[in-house]
């Protein structure tokens, strides 16, 4: 894809997004790019609607407003093999790796390769072990999915989603629940693969310390829209109330402690009527 | 009020509509799956088929030896008792076999295939497979809409043989009908329209109950509680579906 890489630095542009959950408004007047070859972030409180945003740049979902373009490509045009063939050059991560529970760690790695090429066994065998011992777990090839720890399935799914050589790696929350070391090992892997594969990693994660380690360029969404963005230092010189709440994991600020609530001494007392 | 029940009309509309383009989808890429897929679908043949023999023949069993014994009890006071062979036969071939297996599928493969698919749903396997540019209606769906069909008709030809074999035990050994008066009645009386019939009947529910099935799991709200809710509501909606359907079948059939 060399002459794409002339054409832009952005692989990813997000233009004007809206999108509605039934009433519930997500995302009102989104903007982002993502630069090639970078480890983006993309941060912010719990419910901002990151894993949507990650549903609509690889159009599992369809924005109400807006164009998203990926590698010069409106998404919004492609047909179903069109999309699928895109697809192929997207590995994601799911939050809780989602490996297929029917078949075993080995299988569910080979399963993309065994879909979409036509390799022999040696050939796949050889890859999958390969994608296996990168990410640590080529002992595990012959465990099931039930058998894994958390932290194990997902570096497992790091494996499947690496295992088509893809030029966009997506992680959707890759640190939740996990222990210190799992967590170190994970970012650890997001630096290297995007490193030594050449490749386009995004992140999606409210960790902060973790996230700022290896990301190049971080935007924090809030309220449906992009509140900050820089190099993680310059986000974490940053003094609006915002980022600054979250950087540093206060608890009360713009985003409010409280859901919101009746006044609390009229609610006591039971002189209000809403309960 | 009357905005309230357009809502709720709109509401099923737009739930009808999306059923019925899901249906055709599903019949529409089925010969394709069915020949490239063919491994999947024969692993669905046996979830859906083979694991529900046992079930299917203990019920047989059972329901065969209470359509002779009823039959029985009624013909004897008419000197009748060799016609009882007629009575449970027609009544297991044309109506009992085919409703009560589907009924039994429902409980049993379609509630596995309902909420297998609602929990592939609910862990994200679905949009794993999705990213991975595998369509899980081709890989997870069709496949399993197609074991269920596939199996279908012959379980019930397994629960119709074993219930005859049933009834056999109950009148001939147990209650000493003549076996020869037993069975020579019942194979004069029996017409193959008949038996089609039954055959008719096990095709168009072994589509109902897949269908529904597959739907309710891949429709399912992606959580523990959605997964649950659409398993229950496999069941209730199948077994309406395919009395109103056995209803409908055997007045076309009888009224032709």
């Amino acid at each position: 894809m060399a002459w794409s890489r002339i054409l832009s630095d952005h692989l990813i542009e997000v233009h004007d997004v809206d999108f509605a959950r039934g009433e519930r408004s997500i995302f009102k007047n989104l903007n982002l790019t993502i630069a090639r070859g970078d480890v983006t972030a993309v941060m912010g409180p719990s419910g901002t609607g990151k894993t949507t945003l990650l549903q609509l740049i690889t159009r599992q979902l369809v924005p109400d407003k807006g164009r998203i373009i990926v590698d010069g490509v409106d998404i919004a045009s492609l047909g179903q093999s069109e999309l699928y063939k895109l697809r192929q050059r997207f590995g994601m991560l799911f939050q809780n790796g989602a490996l297929l529970t029917d078949m075993s760690v080995f299988e569910n790695v080979a399963f993309p390769l065994r879909e979409h090429t036509k390799l022999s066994e040696r050939l796949i065998r050889h890859v999958v072990l390969t994608k296996l011992h990168a990410v640590g777990l080529r002992g595990a090839a012959y465990l099931m999915p039930g058998q894994l720890s958390g932290g194990m399935s997902r570096r497992i799914a790091l494996a499947r989603a690496m295992v088509m050589d893809p030029d966009i790696l997506i992680y959707d929350e890759p640190f939740v629940g996990l222990d210190p070391i799992s967590m170190g090992v994970i970012a650890k892997l997001i630096r290297q693969m995007n490193d030594a594969l050449d490749i386009t990693s995004i992140v999606v994660s409210h960790d902060v310390r973790e996230i700022s380690e290896v990301s190049d360029f971080c935007y924090v969404v809030s309220d449906g829209a992009v509140a900050a963005s820089g190099t993680p230092d310059q986000l974490n010189a940053d003094t609006s109330a915002l980022v600054e709440q979250f950087m540093h994991g206060l608890a009360d600020g713009p985003v409010a402690f409280h859901y919101d609530a009746p006044d609390y001494e009229e609610q006591l007392l039971g002189k209000s009527r809403g309960n | 009020m009357l905005r309230e029940i357009l809502d709720t009309f709109l509401q099923f509309l737009r739930t009808f509509g999306a059923m019925m383009l899901f249906f055709v989808r599903v019949f529409w890429y089925s010969p394709v799956v069915l020949v490239r897929r063919l491994p999947l679908v024969i692993k669905q043949v046996y979830n859906a088929g083979a694991l529900s023999i046992v079930i299917i023949m203990v019920s047989g069993l059972f329901v065969g030896g209470v359509l002779a014994l009823q039959a029985f009890a009624n013909l004897e006071r008419f000197n009748a008792e060799d016609t009882t062979g007629i009575f449970a036969g027609f009544a297991l071939i044309k109506e009992i076999g085919p409703v009560i297996t589907a009924l039994l599928f429902a409980g049993r493969a379609g509630t596995a295939l309902a909420s297998e698919i609602g929990l592939m749903k609910a862990t994200d396997q679905l949009s794993a497979m999705e990213m991975m540019a595998v369509d899980p209606l081709r890989y997870v769906v069709i496949p399993r809409f197609l074991g269920g069909v596939i199996s279908m008709p012959f379980l019930t030809a397994v629960f119709t043989t074993v219930g005859l074999a049933g009834a056999h035990i109950v009148a001939v050994e147990w209650l000493g009908v003549d076996v020869g008066a037993y069975w020579q009645q019942l194979q004069q009386a029996l017409e193959m329209e008949d038996v089609l019939e039954g055959i008719y009947k096990s095709i168009v529910f072994g589509i109902i109950a897949s269908l529904l099935a597959v739907w309710e799991g891949y429709n399912a709200i992606p959580t523990a509680e959605g997964v649950g809710r659409a398993t229950t509501r496999t069941v209730v909606i199948t077994a309406i579906a395919v009395l109103i359907f056995d209803f409908m079948i055997t007045a076309a059939v009888s009224l032709r």
